[in-house]
């Protein structure tokens, strides 16, 4: 649907995309995911030939789009994008959706009929002779994003839609663009610095980091075979490790570390060097003295408690066991374990759960 | 005291009365600002588009050369004005001088600055966001002008009311241009200057109320388009979000 090859953007001296290789399937969502200030605006704003690269081509449905303003123009209207901010114009909200058609030149009648079709899409049948402007944050992106479905784009684009937004709002907004690509089709190319709402919507997603695309895949390569170590940290894995591997019988390797040893699911061999990376998820917090309990993690590491940090629900427990390992259990098995900094406990990882990356950087 | 007091009721007087001196000077007041001001809006609107959507080499430069000439003395633009269109100057053959029309000319260049300015200001205040958002809807770049023009539309006619105001409580230009001549050019602010230094308190003060009162109509339909029009339209619109 749309090849991207070579692509750069440079202002100035500074290079805010390097050479970015992607192709957007037909028909899939894709989500560009990536920290605050990685690119992902700049190359959306490519795609939808807002501005135009330094270097590289963006060729649509088998078109190079670096021809006139008039070219461009026609390939613009096949797309529609959504942008951070709503960017509602202070007209009513019927007037609002209906702006694309009115460009494209489209008769009264029938820009009333799909106007009232894309509020329904979005669920604000009733809002049309509403002003945009007096509307909630979550609907003035509904009203957005009607918009920019009433030409009934083949791509739909959204930069950060619901960065701005509350839960409620967002998720609306999430199941709208599940929605519009289940019934309607349209492709779909969202960029989000929530690895949440990435991983709930993508069929495929694309890591952004400093201007380049550090891993294109789906969620499972992603979130559990991350190419490098920023990728691994953006996408939630806190604990990553080098070792070296000591020994390696049928897939089931030994990793030695400095100061600890992992048992690990990884053809490499002997004597290579490798990255153990850990979800804090996948690691169990146990206390020793009722270890006498068997269980199948094959690595069992005592360490003591040096951080808990509570995310609601949820707390982060940092065990050093030689090397730290973070660990993510509920609030609720933090209390009854009565777990305080200091305290010994047994840090319990599955081998198989430890994703193990051959030559770390 | 006496003097004032005096001046005041005939004043009240002259207005209540309706006389016709009073009334015609008033409504000529009116008639060359507001042509004036519609005149300058009519160049002024498309021609800070322009500045404001065209990238060229000293746009800064004019930007500041433009604020700096809303303070322009107006008999400095009168004494413009006057070498321009006297029977000697470069427009003398238009025979303007002492008209009317050459007064409303006059008031023309002494607000253009200001409506051209404002309507810089107020087309520079439509985020960004918006003029990105038309582009993406596939408006071409006259569409989305048109569109962003009309966004700023508010910003835009409380500038021209500005101006209108700034028009007609001027002295430089219509003593200068129009020469205060009694029944054809006499205006507002000209009458009121002559009748004081006559010492006929009663007429300048009735003047000076009309004056005011046409201050305060400006000032009540800006606060009206700034904040209560939206409301009010709004009600129209078929009311507030419940």
């Amino acid at each position: 649907m749309i090849r991207i090859t070579g692509l750069s953007r440079q202002i100035g001296e500074r290079k805010i995309l390097d050479g970015i290789d992607l192709e957007i399937r037909r028909g899939e969502i894709f989500t560009l995911i990536g920290p605050s200030g990685s690119g992902k605006t700049t190359l959306l704003r490519l795609i939808d030939l807002l501005d135009r690269p330094t270097a590289g081509k963006i060729s649509f449905d088998g078109q190079d789009t670096a021809g006139t303003e008039q070219e461009r123009l026609a390939i613009r209207r096949r797309m529609g994008m959504v942008f951070q901010k709503p960017g509602v114009l202070n007209v009513t909200v019927a007037e609002n959706v209906a702006f694309g058609l009115k460009f494209r030149g489209t008769d009264r009648t029938q820009i009333a009929q799909r106007v009232t079709s894309a509020l329904k899409l979005v669920g604000l049948l009733g809002f049309e002779e509403h002003r945009a402007v007096t509307l909630s944050g979550g609907e003035m992106q509904r009203v957005a994003i009607a918009r920019a479905m009433v030409t009934e784009p083949e791509v739909l684009l959204l930069d950060e839609p619901t960065a701005n937004l509350d839960p409620v709002s967002s998720e609306i907004i999430e199941d709208l663009l599940i929605r519009i690509n289940k019934d309607l089709r349209t492709t779909i190319i969202l960029a989000t610095h929530d690895m949440v709402q990435g991983q709930r919507l993508a069929h495929r997603m694309g890591v952004i980091m400093d201007g380049r695309l550090a891993q294109v895949g789906t969620l499972h390569d992603i979130f559990y075979q991350p190419k490098g170590k920023e990728v691994a940290r953006f996408v939630g894995i806190d604990t990553v490790l080098k070792g070296v591997v000591q020994s390696n019988e049928r897939g089931l390797a030994t990793v030695a570390l400095d100061n600890a040893c992992f048992e690990v699911v990884t053809p490499c061999p002997p004597g290579k060097r490798v990255g153990l990376y850990i979800r804090p998820e996948e690691v169990t917090i146990s206390i020793p003295e009722s270890g006498a309990r068997k269980t199948s993690a094959r690595n069992q590491l005592v360490g003591t408690i040096t951080k808990l940090v509570s995310l609601g629900p949820f707390i982060r427990v940092t065990v050093d066991c030689g090397t730290p390992i973070t660990a993510l259990i509920t609030t609720r098995s933090c209390g009854e374990l009565g777990l305080a900094i200091g305290m010994t406990v047994v840090a319990g990882v599955k081998a198989s759960a430890i994703h193990v990356h051959a030559d770390p950087a | 005291m006496d003097e004032i007091i005096t001046g005041i009721t005939q004043a009240f007087n002259l207005i209540l009365t309706l006389n016709p001196e009073v009334l015609h000077i008033a409504a000529l007041s009116v008639y060359i600002s507001l042509a004036a001001t519609l005149l300058a809006a009519c160049i002024s609107i498309p021609l800070g588009g322009l500045i404001h959507f065209r990238e060229f080499r000293g746009k800064r430069a004019l930007k500041v050369i433009i604020q700096t000439l809303y303070s322009v003395p107006t008999v400095v633009v009168g004494l413009l004005v006057y070498l321009l269109l006297s029977r000697s100057g470069p427009f003398g053959f238009f025979g303007l001088l002492f008209t009317p029309e050459g007064m409303i000319l006059g008031q023309m260049v002494l607000i253009i600055p200001i409506t051209t300015g404002l309507v810089i200001s107020a087309l520079s205040g439509v985020d960004q966001n918006i003029s990105d958002t038309l582009i993406s809807l596939g408006a071409t770049e006259f569409q989305s002008i048109v569109q962003i023009v009309k966004e700023a539309r508010l910003a835009i006619l409380s500038a021209v009311i500005l101006a209108f105001g700034r028009a007609i409580s001027e002295v430089g230009v219509a003593m200068m241009i129009g020469g205060n001549i009694s029944g054809q050019t006499r205006v507002l602010t000209t009458a009121i200057a002559l009748q004081t230094g006559m010492g006929d308190f009663g007429f300048s003060i009735a003047l000076g109320i009309i004056l005011l009162a046409i201050a305060l109509v400006i000032v009540v339909a800006m606060n009206l388009i700034t904040s209560g029009l939206s409301a009010e339209h709004q009600q129209v619109m078929g009311g507030p979000r419940s």
